[in-house]
């Protein structure tokens, strides 16, 4: 147990205070908080200078006068067309539009045309576009002799709301369909970088020498614990670290560079704008949904799939780490059997977030090689505790039995050298006596 | 009782016999050399000494006791694949080693203190593995083999890799660590380093012992009765009876006698004669030509 307790502080302590770590643990944040700048500046980024916009309404169907926006300046002129059009390098407009007749008050498509000296990027021609549609609405509605408000009643917004459960709503299933998502792809994530640095240092070991000196002193089993469970201390320590930094940056970012961050997570380009009352509405929602999780539930549940994964995963790293040579292409083939079903557990995840009631969803979970990445996404949906229990269980005993198949193999690896390892050769070693 | 006693010990790996009923003795405070060609069991049957694996069949016994868990603590094993961890600081390294020997860190730390100032290396201790030399990297690994004081020292081809000086600085050390009462296992191909430096040896071959005793005791009944003989004068026509000259030369001579004890009167006759003898040797076969002997009788099967 000393001997282990030694073996897991060398483990962590060298690598923790590696240069490369801190870097690593440091910058990755400071790297989305540019990220965040960044996308900042482009969500925020408009184009050009202020452009004027002639506007020729011969028939006189559009409400006067538009009022100026940031960047965009509307004149009607009753000069006719053509002349402007002529004129357009001498004049001051940039844009001249012209708005025919509206024929017919149903018509549902609508062309305006125009000239201009430069080309007008996207977002000003969808911007004039609805200022002009703004127009022809209120046009047709006084044809129609149409009130605003008249029309406004003919919409109705219809939640559905779920009675026979605990206040489960459409919105509960978006926000548990979010968590879900984030912490299985943490699991993804961590299992796979901590594995391969379990796997790269067994090798390393291995190729050094230094692994007969030390299985002189110490158990094998122990020293791939004590590797497995060090390494597994130091993936804890960055994933802390980061989620503390990077939430951090994400607000500094967006106090100090007066981002509105949200716009990051949805484009709300042709969204019906929300008002003010409706966002606040939602913000307190969402924080209601928040709320209602059951967080001391979850997060133990979370800490053990973690665990229960990192330790079936990174043994059979450490496993194939022990049976490899220094050749890169044998390695690749040793590591593939495992990084399939890491990856498949992902995919699955995905589409379980949006189904997690499904026999996928269901089936998937329990499945030792899946569950650590599935089931913590479904955590947000309250699965069944029959099924938590299952999954747990059988995770729990799948990892003990990989753990110990992994030392057993991991046991003849380390001190076989120069040898094209097989996995018929590996089963082999299954059976080697001590 | 010798301090270790291996008996009837025999190891598989699948249908190969990596060790086959192999069993001896070895002295307390002795130098004993484990030899063998490539792949004969040496390191098989190191393992087993070690710890790090078991027998299948037969029993190992240290300081009289069977081998157990506790055991590792008293062995230190210097492996000839070894190596050190490339970017751990020398002083941290050894301490590590050494606690995993089951010193506690103050009593580690003196220890190396004191194994530092001898090779007189004191600023290492803060120097990664990876800045020094293999030759240094050396000497750092024969500390961390012997810095927890072990009643048992295996050391699998020690010299390899050090230059002459260095070398010599290990064989002092060994030495002393031997008359301070520690065994020492001491395994190696190269046969004029054993012949220097053992008391006992064992031969072992395609798993099987083949030869063992002392040094002495095996070139003794190994050898042919050969005597060369350096000398002034000229030789009587006939030495003595069923002489057979092996090889002549101006003033020296080669000469297998049919008994060993016939060598006295052979130089009583000689100096009778008035042959001025310069000197008169037994030519005791080398390890290297026994071994090659043992090895090649072994193989012929």
């Amino acid at each position: 147990m000393n001997k282990l307790w030694l073996i897991i502080q060398r483990e962590y302590l060298t690598r923790v205070k590696k240069r490369s770590f801190i870097l690593a643990t440091l910058l990755t944040p400071l790297a989305f908080m540019v990220f965040f700048v960044v996308v900042g500046f482009i969500f925020s980024y408009e184009s050009g200078d202020k452009l004027r916009v002639a506007i020729v309404d011969e028939q006189q169907i559009l409400d006067r006068p538009i009022p100026p926006e940031e960047r965009l300046d509307f004149t009607f002129v009753d000069e006719p067309f053509e002349q402007l059009v002529e004129d357009i390098d001498q004049s001051e407009y940039d844009v001249i539009i012209k708005v025919p007749k509206v024929k017919n008050i149903k018509v549902k498509k609508f062309s305006a045309y125009y000239h201009s000296k430069k080309q007008l990027g996207l977002d000003m021609h969808n911007k004039i576009g609805d200022r002009i549609s703004d127009r022809i609405r209120k046009y047709k509605m006084q044809q129609l002799e149409l009130k605003e408000d008249q029309l406004e009643s003919l919409n109705t917004s219809v939640t559905l709301i779920k009675e026979n459960d605990e206040g489960e709503s459409t919105f509960a299933s978006i926000i548990g369909a979010g968590i879900g998502g984030v912490m299985g792809f943490v699991m993804y994530i961590t299992v796979f970088i901590y594995g391969m640095m379990v796997m790269r240092s067994v090798m390393e070991e291995k190729t050094n020498r230094i692994v007969e000196v030390m299985i002189s002193s110490v158990k094998p089993f122990q020293l791939m614990m004590g590797k497995i469970i060090g390494v597994g201390g130091v993936g804890l320590t960055q994933v802390i670290i980061w989620s503390i930094l990077i939430p951090i940056g994400y607000f500094l970012v967006g106090i100090f560079f007066g981002f509105d961050t949200s716009q990051m997570s949805s484009i709300p380009t042709d969204a019906p704008a929300i008002d003010a009352q409706e966002a606040q509405d939602m913000v307190a929602q969402v924080r209601q949904e928040l709320g209602n999780k059951n967080w001391w539930g979850i997060f133990p549940l979370f800490l053990f799939y973690f665990l229960g994964g990192y330790f079936l995963y990174a043994s059979l790293f450490a496993a194939v780490g022990s049976a490899m040579s220094d050749d890169l292409g044998e390695s690749q083939s040793l590591t593939l059997p495992i990084t399939i079903p890491v990856i498949l557990a992902l995919y699955i995840m995905m589409v379980v977030v949006t189904t997690p009631q499904s026999n996928l969803a269901i089936w998937s979970s329990i499945f030792p090689l899946f569950s650590p990445i599935v089931m913590p996404a479904r955590l947000a949906f309250s699965p069944p505790v029959w099924q938590i229990i299952v999954s747990m269980l059988v995770l729990a005993g799948t990892s003990i039995f990989f753990v110990w198949l992994s030392a057993r193999i991991y046991r003849v690896g380390i001190l076989m050298y120069g040898k094209k390892v097989s996995f018929k050769e590996i089963g082999k070693w299954l059976f080697y006596k001590d | 009782m010798g301090i270790l006693q291996i008996e009837n010990v025999t190891k598989t790996y699948g249908k190969h016999t990596a060790v086959n009923n192999v069993s001896f003795d070895m002295p307390e405070g002795s130098i004993f050399g484990l030899l063998g060609p490539n792949g004969a069991g040496k390191t098989s049957l190191i393992r087993i000494i070690t710890t790090i694996t078991r027998a299948d069949q037969g029993s190992v016994y240290l300081g009289g006791e069977k081998l157990n868990s506790s055991h590792p603590s008293q062995i230190g094993y210097m492996p000839e694949e070894r190596g050190l961890y490339k970017k751990m600081k020398v002083g941290d390294h050894l301490l590590y080693l050494a606690q995993l020997k089951g010193m506690s860190k103050t009593e580690a730390k003196t220890k190396i203190d004191h194994w530092f100032e001898k090779f007189e290396i004191q600023d290492w201790w803060d120097k990664k593995v990876e800045e020094l030399s293999k030759g240094m990297q050396q000497k750092i690994q024969f500390i961390s083999t012997v810095v927890h004081e072990p009643k048992l020292l295996i050391l699998d081809e020690p010299f390899s890799g050090l230059d002459p000086i260095n070398t010599n600085l290990i064989k002092d050390e060994i030495h002393e660590l031997n008359r301070k009462g520690i065994s020492i296992i001491f395994s190696t191909h190269r046969m004029e380093q054993v012949e220097e430096i053992c008391e006992h040896i064992v031969l072992i071959n395609k798993g099987q012992n083949v030869l063992e005793g002392k040094v002495k005791e095996i070139k003794n009944q190994f050898k042919d009765n050969l005597f060369k003989i350096e000398y002034e004068g000229s030789l009587p026509a006939n030495i003595l009876d069923d002489v057979k000259i092996v090889k002549q030369s101006e003033g020296a001579i080669t000469i297998q006698v049919p008994e060993e004890k016939q060598s006295n009167q052979l130089l009583q006759r000689l100096l009778a004669q008035g042959v001025f003898v310069h000197s008169f040797n037994e030519i005791l076969p080398s390890l290297n030509e026994i071994f090659i002997k043992k090895v090649g009788e072994v193989n012929a099967f």
